[in-house]
Order: structure tokens, then sequence, then C-alpha cells
């Protein structure tokens, strides 16, 4: 039977998940008595309300944080953390069955053990929770409150009947899974990032319908680690917004893996047959019906703004594009602001974390940080890796901007080889006839720590022409940066300046 | 490769279109494998083949007016309902149609692309048949009335870029051409029509797609598959004439093919998957017909097969499969390279022909118990066409000849924001005299 969508569903209970429920929201808690006034008051303890919060205790203002669920929310209880956790596994496993391709043995009996995968995956959320416990904000005076928030007016809120007055306030709400409106979905049940790390038996069969970052890392985890997995995007390449290669090489790496890649394909009609579970899917004008175990959405996100009460705050807001920000994420009331998924269109923790830093500087400190002035990259934690920092090509065109891009496909990188690792490339963007880079993508095993090094450079304004001088370590993947940097080099010696070497060292022989 | 292998190639391959075809309709199969229906841009190459094969000798002029006369009337009373059994709609046509009847066969789509090529092979043999007898008046009468019934406009279903397909039971297909592709000479044709023409401005939005890299030492406009840089270059020469994009870029398509031919080589070169057969003088990956796991004989391959893919440099996908028609449908960018590629090619491996015709692909990592490559099966019209046209363009220049003199070329390049070379001279007052009226 296929779980029920429920945000509040729990994960099997065990030493880990009890640790971790001490962490981010212990049993008995009573919530402190309010202060007079508050410096700040943050709403949601996701990545952006703990930043938020923990930065401006330390900073010495009085700070109130207010979660309705779980501390540290979607990236350390339903997101990032859990995922990246049982990807880990999932490679190994896919590591094992091409052991071959690294000149090793195949192990003789390679048996999944789905309820170890989640085990291991809780102790490590457990761990990770320990930097996002009720402890450490108390511990760095900031007053923790659990419960409902509701704007009572423009600066002033309710949690549980409890009024906290503030000179500012930030919203960090963050978002939740949308839910696709397929005809008989709700009633067969589903899963979305909420509930699938609560899963306690492997699904022997996944249908994921869309094709964005979540949908993508699911779907190949899960695959990995046996389950048969179709993915179904109603587009004609996944992660749209990421460049066609990259997509096509995840295309690639997807049948690979053995999934079957339903591509242009609509999910229109779920039903229960037989106590089955079966999903009309149809591209173009041709349909089909699969049996499935579980239904997996990742359709997207929509920021959370209901309860709130934001009208009485003056606090323009949209259900689909969450709370109005100006570029200093203030919102239609001057002490309110807001930060991460709740405002923002990257909705990713690091970006959380770099829009509550600015909020807590312009909010509190009279400062003028702008959202525009970030640079914000992104990964796909797929096998292999899609990164992205900086413009795409089309967004850099539509600017009116020039772009060449220096492009080293991974089969030219020594340690790729070396690693058996070289599907993908570092394609990075510059400004036509400059140095100046405009962004990057990059595809490969590692491609999430390779983009930082461009996103350093972009955001230290250092060019192409300044990353050829930056020794690289021998043999590493990041040697494709350096590598494209020197073909920007090869394309600054222009026959003119080749004939003018040439005759330099003619002459330098003793030649005339 | 000497010029009597070229002759004996190219004629070879213009065989395909005398054994491929059914006079009654002119409707040219799309590979000569059992019950292949017709394509429509197999119609377009041969449409374009029967002036080289009147100059070259191969058949006569009465004989190539004819075929070409009954191509285009075919086309004319076509029934152009949109019905799922209709022949096409809107002025455009099925992708595949029944060889006897002509109507929609395999569910296929109302292709652009592929009705753009027809269209290129119709009005390049309206530029050739130039006389004043009453079948030569009327062919370029018919051309020009298909010409102006394509309703291109509708294409665009309201967005900026073409849609390339329609399906009467689901509308315009959602495919993603985004980037350089072979739809440049689509563009022209329809940027071009004095009736239903698109706006400037989608030409520039597709451009906005464009990949401009920098690989293996090449910069180059960015496609990875081999045809991209060959199918509109049959019919337009782009040597001297520049739009916006390439004139910022101090290049021009085709220079643009002939360093993505040298992509071609380096990429073989390397041979990042160990491929047999792939060195600097065997190369050509590209969209082609390939080895399958269908094939009883290879079920149990374990290297993953792609069948019929767009094969691409440098990112795949790659089943070791080289096309020797791609390889040399490149001669007119760079010679020095292709010719002995060409021949290198077909002396390491001669089962890539049949009776002098090129097989869509052949794979030396599959070599069979006798050594020979896996060959795929039968012959590929488009192949066959591009290969033709392309060697006719190295030896004489014909189809870009008479393409130059096209009106509607002409002025869709304009519209384009083309502008250099052969654009800026005037067509001679004959040649206005035999474009299709404004």
């Amino acid at each position: 039977m296929l779980p029920r969508n429920d945000r509040l569903s729990v994960a099997p209970s065990d030493a880990a998940e009890g640790e971790r429920r001490e962490n981010v929201r212990p049993e008995g808690w009573r919530n402190p008595a309010p202060a007079d006034c508050y410096n700040l008051v943050v709403i949601g303890a996701g990545t952006a309300g703990l930043v938020a919060a923990h930065a401006a205790a330390a900073l010495g203002a009085k700070v109130a944080l207010i979660e309705r669920h779980l501390l540290g929310g979607d990236c350390l209880n339903v997101g990032c953390v859990p995922s990246k956790a049982i990807i880990r596994t999932s490679r190994l496993y896919a590591e094992m069955r091409h052991a071959t391709q690294y000149g090793a043995q195949i192990p003789d009996d390679i048996r999944i053990d789905f309820s170890a995968v989640m085990q291991r995956m809780r102790a490590l959320r457990a761990r990770i929770s320990r930097a996002d416990s009720v402890r450490r904000l108390t511990d760095d005076g900031v007053d923790a409150f659990f419960g409902d928030a509701c704007f009572t007016g423009t600066d002033a809120l309710t949690v549980d009947g409890t009024t906290l007055r503030f000179k500012k306030a930030m919203i960090a709400t963050g978002s939740r899974p949308d839910t696709p409106s397929i005809p008989g979905l709700v009633e067969a049940g589903y899963l979305t990032n909420e509930n699938v790390f609560d899963l306690t038996e492997l699904p022997r069969r996944l249908l994921v319908i869309g094709g964005g970052p979540l949908g993508c890392e699911l779907a190949q985890a899960f695959s990995r680690f046996g389950s048969k997995t179709i993915i179904a995007q109603d587009w004609p390449l996944f992660l749209p917004r990421e460049e066609r290669d990259a997509a096509q090489i995840l295309s690639d790496a997807f049948a690979r893996d053995g999934i079957e890649v339903r591509l242009n394909t609509r999910a229109v009609n779920v039903r229960i047959e037989s106590g089955q579970t079966l999903v009309d899917l149809v591209i173009e004008d041709h349909k089909s019906t699969v049996v499935v175990d579980a239904i997996l959405t990742g359709t997207g996100r929509v920021p959370n703004v209901d309860g709130l009460n934001l009208e009485a705050a003056g606090v323009d807001y949209d259900n689909a594009d969450g709370i109005r920000v100006d570029d200093f994420l203030r919102t239609t009331n001057p002490r309110i602001y807001a930060a991460g998924d709740a405002c923002l269109e990257h909705k990713f923790t690091h970006s959380a974390d770099a829009s509550a830093r600015i909020v807590v500087r312009n909010a509190l400190f009279l400062g003028r940080e702008r959202l525009s002035a970030l640079t914000i990259p992104w990964c796909t934690y797929t096998d292999p890796e899609i990164a992205h920092v900086g413009l795409h090509v089309r967004q850099a065109h539509a600017k009116g901007i020039s772009v060449k891009t220096f492009t080293i496909p991974m089969h030219d990188v020594d340690r790729a080889i070396t690693d058996s690792e070289e599907a993908g490339f570092v394609k990075i963007h510059v400004k036509e006839g400059t140095d100046r880079i405009l962004g990057a993508t990059i595809v490969g095993r590692h491609a999430g720590e390779m983009i930082n090094e461009v996103t350093l450079a972009m955001e230290a304004r250092v060019g192409l022409r300044t990353l050829t001088r930056v020794i690289h370590a021998y043999p590493t993947r990041g040697d494709a940066i350096k590598k494209a940097a020197d073909a920007y080099s090869r394309t600054r010696l222009t026959p003119f300046l080749r004939r003018v070497a040439r005759r330099w060292l003619r002459w330098r022989r003793g030649e005339v | 490769m000497t010029e009597q292998t070229l002759d004996q190639l190219e004629r070879a391959a213009f065989g395909y279109f005398l054994q491929a075809v059914n006079p009654v309709n002119g409707l040219i199969a799309d590979t000569t494998r059992e019950n292949s229906p017709a394509s429509i841009g197999v119609v377009g190459f041969a449409l374009s083949a029967y002036p080289v094969a009147v100059e070259r000798g191969w058949m006569t002029r009465a004989d190539a007016v004819e075929r070409s006369l009954a191509t285009v009337r075919f086309f004319r009373d076509s029934d152009q309902s949109g019905s799922p059994e209709a022949t096409g709609h809107k002025g455009f046509y099925y992708h595949f149609l029944d060889m006897q009847t002509g109507t929609r066969v395999w569910r296929s789509e109302l292709s652009m692309i592929d009705t753009a090529m027809l269209i290129a092979g119709a009005l390049t043999a309206a530029s050739y048949f130039n006389a004043e007898t009453d079948e030569e008046i009327a062919l370029r009468g018919i051309v020009d009335a298909l010409y102006r019934r394509i309703d291109w406009s509708w294409t665009l279903d309201g967005k900026t870029t073409i849609r390339l397909g329609w399906k009467p039971e689901s509308g315009f297909l959602n495919y993603g051409w985004d980037g350089y592709s072979e739809a440049i000479v689509l563009y022209m044709l329809a940027l071009g029509s004095p009736t239903h023409p698109i706006a400037g401005d989608s030409f520039e939005a597709w451009t906005a797609t464009y990949q401009w890299e920098n690989l293996y030492g090449y910069d180059f406009l960015y496609a990875g598959p081999l045809f991209i840089h060959q199918f509109s270059h049959a019919w337009i020469d782009f040597r001297g004439i520049q739009d916006r994009f390439m004139r910022e870029k101090r290049c021009d398509y085709f220079e643009n093919s002939r360093r993505a031919t040298y992509v071609q080589r380096e990429y073989a070169r390397r041979n990042p998957h160990s491929f047999a057969g792939y060195d600097e003088t065997s190369w050509g990956v590209t969209a082609c017909d390939g080895p399958s796991q269908q094939e009883p004989e290879l079920a149990d391959e374990p290297r993953r097969l792609f069948g019929y893919a767009a094969r691409g440099v440098p990112y795949g996908p790659d089943d070791g499969t080289l096309s020797g028609w791609a390889a040399l449908a490149s001669l007119p960018f760079a010679p020095e390279l292709v010719s002995g590629t060409a021949r290198t090619m077909l002396d390491r491996y001669p089962e890539n022909l049949s009776n002098l015709q090129y097989a869509s692909s052949f794979n030396p990592t599959l070599s069979r118990a006798d050594r020979r490559a896996w060959v795929s099966a039968g012959l590929f019209g488009l192949d066959q066409g591009i290969v033709l046209l392309m060697i006719e363009n190295y030896r004489s220049q014909l189809l870009w000849r008479l393409m130059r003199k096209c009106h509607p070329v002409r002025t869709g390049l304009r519209r384009a924001g083309f502008r250099g070379g052969w654009l800026e001279q005037r067509p001679s007052s004959e040649d206005r005299e035999h474009a299709p009226a404004q």
C-alpha cells in the first residue's frame, strides 16, 4: 500500500530519531516568556531563520525565533541532509555493480538492506541536527518559540496566543512541495520529500513524476537500490533550467542505471484496481498505463505564506512567488524582511543562508546589501552531478551580452580518466573579447565541489587570465578549470603575436 | 580521393532515387528496407538531385522534368485537411507517407523541418528548370504555389521560435529545439515567404539559444551531430555571408562547419570510449541508424547500443558507430581533411559500401566473426541525398549557384540579417524572371 502524504509523518523511532527530536523539537518544550520588544523576530527556523537568529544574537540583538514544526527546516529534516546520505549509499551500490570498470571484482552477493540505508541516514541526520538544536539557540540567547505565528499588526504577532513585539521581523517560512493536480493521486497516496525519508521498505516499482532536481536525484538513488524506476517528465529534457548538454548526459546516465526515462510525458490519472496502483501516462497522442508500488512527485515547490495573516502586517505576497521583497529583501512593510524559500526564486539552502545574512545587516544595521549582488551556485546531486553558477548563455544573450564558452570535456582531464569518471564537462562562459566570467556549468562526479572555485573567481572578480596563473594540484578534477583558463590564453595568441614571437625567437637564435 | 572516385560515389548515391521512387507520385522511400514509407525530406533531396543528374548526363532533362512534375503535382493535389489520414496541413506535410497513396503513416508528425527540405528541393528544381517550355513553366508555377500556401507563421503557435512538429491528435509537439541545428534552412524559407512569413525576430530568438564554444582548440557554434553542420549547406552557400551572430564572431556558417569537421577529428583522435576504428582519419559521428540489442546477434552485447539515434561529439551518445557518408559530406568545408579520411575509411572498411552506396553506419567495435564491421542494413535516403549534394557542391557548386538566385532564399537570408558576399550581388535578370512571383 502506498504511504499517505502526511506532512508530519515520522520516521521509525530509534535512538537517532530520539536525538534528532530532542534537538529540533524537544518534547515538553515550554515557550519562554517574551521580552517587551525584540530587535528581531524571525518566523521559521529553517536554514534562513537559524542563520539570522544566531547571527543577530551574536551581534547583541534580542531575538525571538518561531518554528511551527522542526528546527532545521526541510534541509536538515527532509531535504539535503537525508537525500545526500542515501545518495552516497546508492553510489556505492552502483560502483559495486560496475566494479569491473575499475579493474575490481563484482561482489558475489550484492544485497540491498534498505533499512540499513535508512538507519545510516537517520544517524547522520541526528548528528547534523546538533548544530541546529534548540539548546544551541538558547545558549546563544535566542528566545525559541514553537507554535504558529500570526501577525496582529505591523509590529506585532502572536505565537499560540502570546504576543511578541518587534522592531524588525524576518519571514523565513520556507516552502513545501507542490502537489500536481492529477486525478486520483491524493486518494492513492504519494511520496514527496516530506515523507520519502520515512520509508521503511523499498518500493519495488517506483514512478517519479517530475524531472527537477529532487525527482532526478531520488529516481537515480532508488533505482540503484533496486526499485524498478520510471521517471516521467513533461518536458523534452530533465532539469529544464540547466544546459541541454548537461540534461542529455543525465538522460544517458539514467538509461545506464536502468531507469525507464519517459520524456514529454504527463501523468494524467491515478487509480487503484484490484489493490494495484495504476498510472496513466500520455506522450503526445500515445497513452500507456504503468503499475507501481509508489509514486514520488517532484514537480516544484510553493512558498509557505498561508496562516500568517500577512494582510494585517501590510506585507504583500503571492501564493506562487511568495513574499514580495525588494532587492534589499524588505517587504512592503519596512519593518519586515523576508529570506529563504518564502521569497526567493532560487530555493536552495545556501541562498537561504546568504539572504538571511543580508537581512541581519540591512534590518539591524542600516545595511544596503542587495540580493542581486549575490553569486549563487547550485548543484543537482545526481551521478554525475550537475552544478551551475552565474548566467546561462541564453540569459546573457537576453541581456545583450555576447558570450564565448570554454569547454573542457572530462575525458580531457587526467584525474577523471584515472578514476574512470569521464562523463561530463566544464563550461565556463566569458564575455566575448574579455576574460570576465559570466557563469559556468560543470557536469561530473564532483561538480558540486568544483563549482566553488568558479564561484570564488566570480565573487572576487578574478578572470580566466588570472586563473591560468593559479597552480592546481595534479592530478585533480579541478585541473579542468585550469585547462579552460589555458584554452582562453591560447585564444589570445593571435596570428600577429605568433608572428612577432617567431621573429623574436629567430633573432635570438642569431638568424636574420 | 580522386575525381573519378567522387564521380562514382555521387552517381551511386543518385542511384538511390531511381531505386526507391514511385514514379507515379514521385515519392521516395525513406530507406530500402521492406515496407519503408516515403519520407518527405528525402523527396526534397530527390528534387535537388535531378538537376545534378541532368548536368552530369545521368538523366535526360525531359525525364528529370517529368519526375519533378509528378512529384510537385502530387503534393499540390494532396489532402491538406490535416486529418489523421491526410497528407498535410497548412502547406506542410506529414513526415512519413504511404508510398502508394501518399497519406500519412506511422502516426507521424507534420514536420516543419522535413517540409523545409522538401520545399528547398522544389525551389532548386524551379531554379534549374528555367526553360520556357510548357512543362517547365508548369513546374515553376506549382512550386510557387506550394511555397506560397505554407503558413509558416502558424508554426510559431504564439511563441518566439518555430515549433517543429504538429499532430492532429495532440497539437504542436513539445520538442526542445534550442541551440544550433539543421533548422537554419527552415528559418530562411519561413522568413522569405511572400504570403505567411515569420518575423525576423524569430530567427534572432533562435540564435539566442546558440552556444559559441571553444572546444579542442576550435571556436565554433556548437552542435554535436555532424549532419547538423551539413544539411542546410546542401542548398545554401554560406560562404562569406554573415548574420548578426556570425558578424560578432567574425565567422560564417561555412567556416563554422569546417571547424566542426575538425572537432570530429579531434574527438576521434581522443576516442574517449576506446572504440575500434576511431582515429584522426576515421570519424563521422552523426544521426544515423546503428546497432541495437533488438538484433538477435547483439542481444547479449554488454555495451549500451543506441539503434537509430542522433549521435554526436563530444558528449555522445556514442556507441562506436561511424557514418562514412557523414565524413564525406563535409568535403566542401575541409577537403584537405575529408578527402584522405573518406579514402582511408573506405580502404579499411570496404563493407561500409555496397554497390558504391554508403550504408547508414558501421561499427568496427562490433566486428563479426569474419572481422568485418557491423554494418547497418539497407540504405537511407537522407544519407544518399546529402552525400550526393555535398559532393556536387564540392565539384561544381551547382546547388549553391541555383539557390543563390532563388528569391525566397535571398529574401529569407536578408530578413534574417545576413549581409555580405554573394548576397550583395544582384541576380541576373533571367534569374529574377524565374523566381516565384512576389
